[in-house]
């Protein structure tokens, strides 16, 4: 899938949702394994092609709160590591 | 018909709408979840219409998304298949609302898409062409405003010919990724535009989830909310209080001191009526819940919180719950439904006893007021209040420490993602809100009417039976005491002692333990009937004075300081409740845990009273 330079970082290759708050906005690619927690994600609209922007964080850094598909969502760190995102064509990296 | 929706969809609100607030609640069979039915009278007659419960998707992985699809395939037993399918999308979501109905249309029954909150999306300029949506699902398709009854009568008449429903020719992709592209590709058919971010969501998160204000708001959210249960409920409380007090004293008064009209004095009157004070508590309690939940603000109370669950290995929506549990398990533990993940839901059911509810006020007042000094130590800040304090921060750290305990042990395994969605603020409609709460007091009410009603009866006759004549010449009270003395429950109290002495209660504490079983505050109406204390029924001094007094039959006062002490440790920690344990029955689906629940308190109750009794009698004496 779509590599970055920037984000070849713990979570593997490419850029995950918890990048997304210096992005601003981003597309989601996929969520990475398989299973009920995958199956979940996705669900909640985490599919390919959608594209999502940061909302805020909660006071305490975690959960972070993103908008996609009209709706707010919060997912912890640790769920926003497992969806990966790209960069929307033709938007600055860094926001 | 069924009704199928994501939370938040204005599903509630439209099946209000639809059946005029008049539903039939309970459970499917076997499982937990709510079952809501209702009648909606349609231009062919009343069609019946079940509430499925909110799902986003009908991939079984939750227990209420498997009731969902169950249902719909007409495989759940003892429940009819429905013939057709409402599927309730809120207009200003519909990228995610959508992929539901392609779900449903799989399952083979006759489906029609309601676009809820209508208005909204227009106030919000988006917008979308309902005819060629309709054209491009291949589905009947109704935009209702469910709170104001706009397109309610438009989706009566649907609702009135299901054979003429069209459906599509071939059914929607059934995979997750299929379902989005096929919900994506109707909507750019048919003139979607988005809606902007609702104006007052933005301005009021900025204030309310500000990195700083929004926790102080949440603070001052959580005072209003122990004000709202301790300081405005107490006036109605304290007035129903008496109203018992004066019907059970009438009750003697008129028809004479025979045995039925003590057993309905006593036994009913007081018992039932002990409980049902918490009635206003209750009714505060859901209100104050109900109308943020509507609001929106409940789910921004989670998000600010949920760090801090976190690290319990809970989530944000347990806090709320917990924090109901205040004012009496019953509620608290009604409330965990919010709760998705069914590891947190049953850890959070399992502590939410450990949090103080206020049946173990007035005990806690007994015995601080009896045994603890009013000597100042801070400021405004006295013994008697550090006590009071202390017992409650024991309570709810225990209650964390043992969800996290659970969570890491017991009830490990792979957590659901944790997800939350921020609804945008809205008014709630008061009919709604009303009708939740009246729905939680109906359950109370029952639980009053009957497991209350029997352990009350049954514990008046424990302290009354078998009769005995009283020694000639003997005033009332010592008739009275005679009477205990010689009763079944003394019998008990004293069976009991092995068990108990260690920890400093004599038989006498030990009957007053068994009455606290019926609700904790029975136990200081017990204690006063067994001590045959006949001052004034709530001068809880007068009964403290008698508890500390040395008793000359044994030249031992009933309870020392650290007997006491320990015995509010054992408040602290002792699930001595029936209507908690009911309601976890009910909420678990059979006796394994509530049976657990007994079992861990109990052995945490007892070890640390033994040892707060062990530690004070060496140290304070």
């Amino acid at each position: 899938m779509s590599r970055n330079k920037k984000g070849a970082d713990q979570a593997g290759d490419g850029l995950h949702l918890d990048d997304l708050p210096r992005l601003g906005r981003a597309r989601v690619v996929g969520v990475a394994g398989t299973g009920p927690e995958v199956t979940r994600l996705r669900e909640l609209g985490f599919v390919a092609g959608t594209e999502v922007s940061f909302a805020r964080f909660a006071p305490m850094g975690d959960p972070m709160c993103v908008r996609l598909r009209g709706a707010e969502l919060c997912v912890r760190a640790r769920e926003a590591r497992r969806i990966r995102i790209e960069p929307l064509p033709g938007a600055g990296g860094d926001a | 018909m069924a009704l199928v929706g994501s939370p938040n969809s204005g599903k509630t609100t439209l099946f209000n709408a639809l059946t005029g607030l008049r539903a039939k609640t309970g459970n499917y069979p076997g499982v937990t979840v709510e079952r809501k039915l209702g009648s909606v009278s349609t231009p062919s007659g009343p069609v019946d219409l079940l509430d499925l419960p909110g799902t986003y998707s009908l991939l079984p992985i939750s227990e209420d998304e498997a009731v969902a699809v169950t249902v719909l395939r007409g495989e759940l037993e003892g429940e009819d298949r429905p013939d057709a399918a409402l599927v309730v999308a809120d207009a200003t979501s519909l990228e995610r609302s959508l992929p539901l109905l392609a779900e449903v249309i799989g399952t083979g029954v006759p489906a029609c898409l309601v676009l809820t909150m209508v208005d909204e999306l227009k106030a919000r300029g988006g917008s979308v062409d309902l005819f060629r949506l309709q054209r491009e699902l291949g589905v009947p398709v109704v935009g209702v405003v469910g709170h104001r009854g706009v397109g309610i009568d438009d989706l009566r008449a649907l609702m009135a010919d299901v054979k003429k429903w069209r459906q599509p020719a071939e059914p929607p992709p059934f995979d997750t990724e299929g379902r989005f592209a096929w919900a994506d590709r109707a909507l750019a058919a048919s003139a979607r535009r988005q809606p902007a971010e609702s104006e007052r969501t933005r301005r009021l998160d900025r204030v309310l989830l500000h990195p700083l204000a929004g926790p102080a708001i949440f603070l001052a959210f959580i005072t209003i909310f122990f004000q709202a249960i301790f300081t405005w409920a107490a006036p109605a409380m304290e007035a129903m209080e008496s109203a018992f007090d004066a019907l059970a004293d009438g009750l003697l008064a008129s028809a004479g001191d025979s045995l039925p009209m003590h057993l309905l004095a006593d036994g009913v009157v007081r018992g039932v009526g002990g409980v049902l004070v918490f009635l206003p508590q209750i009714v505060l309690l859901f209100t104050v819940i109900f109308f943020l939940e509507a609001c929106g603000y409940m789910a921004r109370a989670a998000f600010v919180i949920d760090r801090l669950m976190g690290w319990v290995g809970l989530e944000g929506r347990c806090f709320i719950a917990l924090l109901s549990s205040y004012a009496c398990a019953v509620p608290g533990i009604l409330a965990t439904r919010s709760i998705p993940s069914p590891r947190d839901r049953l850890a959070t059911i399992l502590v939410a006893p450990l949090t103080t509810c206020s049946a173990r006020l007035p005990v806690y007042a007994l015995l601080i007021t009896a045994f603890v000094p009013a000597r100042p130590v801070l400021g405004p800040f006295t013994l008697q209040g550090l006590t009071l304090m202390g017992l409650y921060f024991l309570g709810a750290t225990s209650a964390l420490l043992f969800a996290a305990l659970f969570k890491r042990g017991l009830l490990r395994g792979a957590s659901m993602p944790f997800y939350l969605e921020l609804p945008p603020y809205r008014f709630p409609s008061f009919m709604a809100v009303g009708v939740q709460v009246w729905r939680r007091v109906k359950l109370f009410l029952r639980r009053a009417g009957t497991v209350i009603l029997a352990a009350s009866v049954i514990l008046w006759f424990l302290l009354n039976f078998p009769r005995t004549a009283a020694p000639a010449g003997a005033s009332a009270n010592e008739a009275r005491q005679s009477v205990i003395e010689n009763s079944l429950a003394a019998d008990l109290g004293h069976a009991m002692e092995p068990v108990f002495a260690p920890l400093g209660f004599d038989w006498r504490i030990d009957i007053g333990l068994i009455g606290s079983f019926a609700a904790r505050e029975v136990m200081v109406a017990t204690l006063a009937q067994v001590y045959a204390y006949s001052g004034e029924d709530d001068d809880t001094a007068g009964l403290g004075i008698i508890l500390r007094r040395t008793d000359p039959a044994t030249g031992k006062p009933p309870l020392d300081l650290p007997g006491a002490l320990a015995l509010l440790v054992f408040f602290v920690y002792a699930l001595q409740c029936v209507s908690t344990l009911a309601v976890m029955r009910r909420e678990t689906g059979g006796w394994k845990w509530p049976v657990f629940a007994f079992g861990y308190m109990f052995v945490a109750a007892w070890s640390l009273a033994f040892a707060v009794h062990e530690v004070a009698a060496r140290w304070l004496q």
